[in-house]
């Protein structure tokens, strides 16, 4: 039971950073569809950032230096969907689909390279990190607490005072609902845009790493991250584009995704004699349903995935 | 002002050749990338590595061999080809359709399954494949026209839905020792589609069937449907403006279903030609999609998201891709055309600017020419 309440909050945890970051985007007008891919290249940053470091080094720096990798890690690589989607108009399902595949091409290219580079033997494309990564986890008891944790739900509160309590973040909301009213009043829609971008490709990067720090010592880059970006948006859809909603409809798609982490510990589970496959497919069934219901009334902002043009009335 | 400067000039306005010309753009770019990433990998192999790539089946010899080497790679474009027609499809009716992949695995699934356990023959075997993508299609397109599900993230859920049932599936059929299913080959030889006489031409390829000109015919067929029927002009009104559409009476919920049918069907298709040669066997542990569909969204708009570009797109497409594994692993890796590939399609969203632009500066020199003729007159 602690194990499912661990493997819950940590898999929400991913899930309210990445979504979050969707909500941003979002807000400011961009579809932001490359999550997926941010999240690789911020799970790359970090997983080499790990492998590098000392391991004598003290935990807190650690964690300082690993999870500003990721987060400048993914900043860069939204600025390719920035670019291309406000300075050029591209079609932003497309760019951020290009950005999903170029992400797990990357990192497999890159850690391949590496690990060839060690030792010509070595063609997996496998990270390992084993040793550094304790130093986010503490243990309470039984319970293996993750300072991840933490972090999201602070990112969470800081979200939703920095949407509806500040300038800056209503004047984001302006720019995805109507910028042509937002850039009348003197706000610079574009760099508006810019900033919701870098806060998704941020939030989305440090999301990455937590995704690959949850229960596994090393990672697989051919494997992605498994859809996980795409469950955030379910997540984002779910939670109506507003924070504190995204936070439960995280804890509810964390709870499925722990399912089929740890349902061999249940002895009710196991007596229904279910697959481990079909625990596997749950989250995506689950969010697909969820959609079902939540899409009809759909609180999207209004100007999302429209280009922005200065001249269009 | 001569006549040839004029001619030179509209043909400059042409939009197909614009097209043509970004996508050439966009291959040379994103070449270059490749290259520069081989270059920060290894100096001293890079040159070689990205000729590997593009010589591809010329790396052998013999011509005997890189003939037999065409045919496979011909074999796995047609199938790459009926991926990009999926999406391409879809998208002159204003739909995304990343699912093809997931399309094309379910399609996999239903053939093999159909062929290996029923021991049916190859043409209900891949009628099977097509009717079980185009119904998983059909899902997206019903979520996205009852409910408003976008059928970008209900694609994606569905792909991964897809790829974990056919494992559970086809885990059914596979062989007793490996985690592969069994060989169509020595199972049920009528599952596998007939050569008719084109495996002579490959130097006796065996995996080059009438797969081959099937999927070159369905491309031709796409271009028919979309440009010169009253029900292709009926799909892409609806993608233009679904409340216009449905203001001319034309069924728009009916309309987004079908488009996601026909689409998921073009997938499954592309499936079935490619399994029901016996050229790979489905490994039943997969745990990522595979990625032909996905280099489908690539061959789509690298061809303009014209039917007929998307034949030669997709053959390029394939072509670096298989080029890919002839490169010297010892430094570097084989994915690296997915690299050039996932670049390919980044820069495809550049290609609408790139043809503003083009156009901008055509009207800025012929405003300049007209201004320099009218002070001509004046003298």
């Amino acid at each position: 039971m602690l194990l499912l309440i661990q493997y819950t909050l940590i898999f929400a945890s991913v899930l309210i950073l990445v979504a979050l970051g969707g909500c941003f985007s979002e807000h400011s007008g961009v579809i932001n569809i490359g999550l997926e891919g941010i999240m690789v290249m911020g799970a790359l940053g970090g997983a080499l950032t790990m492998k590098y470091l000392p391991g004598s080094m003290a935990a807190p720096l650690v964690i300082l230096l690993v999870i500003l990798a990721s987060v400048l890690v993914g900043m860069i690589f939204s600025l390719l969907l920035g670019v291309a989607a406000i300075k050029f108009n591209a079609d932003q399902t497309l760019v951020g689909t290009a950005l999903n595949l170029l992400g797990p091409a990357i990192s497999v290219v890159l850690v391949r390279a590496i690990n060839t580079a060690e030792s010509a033997d070595n063609v997996s494309s496998a990270v390992a990190y084993g040793q550094t990564k304790k130093a986010f986890l503490a243990n309470i008891g039984q319970f293996e607490f993750n300072w991840f944790m933490l972090i999201s739900f602070l990112v969470l509160v800081v979200s939703y005072i920095v949407l509806y309590k500040t300038k800056f973040g209503l004047r984001l909301c302006a720019c995805g609902e109507h910028p042509q009213a937002a850039d009348s009043v003197g706000i610079n829609v574009y760099k508006m845009r810019y900033a919701g971008v870098l806060i998704s490709g941020a939030l989305g990067g440090l999301g990455g790493l937590v995704y690959i720090t949850a229960g596994v010592s090393e990672w697989k880059f051919e494997n992605g991250v498994a859809g996980f970006g795409f469950l955030a948006l379910a997540v984002m859809i779910f939670g109506q584009w507003k924070p504190v909603n995204i936070g439960l409809a995280a804890l509810l798609f964390g709870l499925f995704r722990a399912l089929s982490n740890v349902y061999t510990g249940f002895d009710t589970l196991v007596a229904l004699k279910i697959p481990s496959t079909v625990y596997n497919m749950l989250p995506y069934i689950i969010s697909l349903i969820v959609l079902v219901f939540v899409s009809k009334k759909s609180r999207a902002p209004k100007a999302e995935g429209i280009p922005y043009d200065k001249g269009q009335r | 002002m001569t006549s040839a400067s004029k001619k030179r000039e509209s043909l400059l306005r042409n939009n197909a050749l614009q097209t043509i010309l970004g996508s050439l753009l966009c291959i040379v770019i994103g070449l270059l990338v490749g290259y520069v990433v081989l270059l920060i990998i290894n100096p001293s192999g890079a040159a070689d590595a990205i000729l590997a790539i593009l010589k591809n089946f010329m790396y052998y010899p013999s011509a005997v061999a890189s003939m037999k080497y065409f045919g496979t790679t011909l074999v796995k474009a047609s199938a790459l080809l009926m991926c990009s027609l999926s999406v391409l499809f879809a998208w002159k009716v204003g739909l995304f359709n990343i699912g093809a992949a997931g399309q094309y695995v379910i399609g996999a699934g239903a053939c093999i399954y159909c062929g290996i356990k029923f021991g049916l023959p190859w043409y209900v075997c891949l009628l099977a494949g097509i009717v079980a993508a185009a119904l998983v299609g059909g899902i997206s397109g019903a979520l996205k026209a009852y409910f408003n599900v976008n059928e970008v993230i209900s694609c994606i859920m569905l792909n991964w839905i897809g790829l974990y049932s056919v494992n559970m599936l086809l885990s059914k059929v596979k062989e007793q020792s490996t985690p592969y299913t069994k060989p169509l080959s020595s199972v049920n030889k009528s599952a596998l589609l007939p050569n008719a006489g084109l495996d002579t031409l490959f130097s006796n390829n065996q995996f080059v069937t009438i797969g081959l000109p099937l999927a070159v015919a369905m491309a031709i067929i796409v271009w028919i449907v979309l440009e010169k029927t009253k029900f292709g002009y009926e799909l892409k009104a609806t993608g233009m403006n679904k409340n216009a559409a449905k203001y001319c009476g034309m069924k728009e919920k009916r309309n987004i279903i079908i488009t996601m049918m026909i689409s998921g069907g073009l997938a499954g298709l592309g499936a079935g030609i490619f399994y029901l040669t016996g050229i790979e066997q489905w490994m039943v542990q997969q745990t990522s999609i595979p990625g032909m569909g996905f280099n489908g969204i690539a061959a789509a708009f690298l061809g303009g998201s014209n039917p007929i570009g998307v034949i030669f797109s997709s053959y390029f497409i394939q072509h670096i891709t298989s080029g890919g594994s002839y490169v010297d692993k010892t430094v570097y890796c084989s994915q690296i055309s997915d690299l050039i590939s996932a670049f390919i399609i980044y820069l495809c969203g550049f290609v609408l600017f790139f043809k503003i632009w083009i156009n901008r500066f055509l009207d800025k020199r012929d405003e300049r020419q007209a201004a320099k003729e009218l002070k001509g007159g004046e003298e």
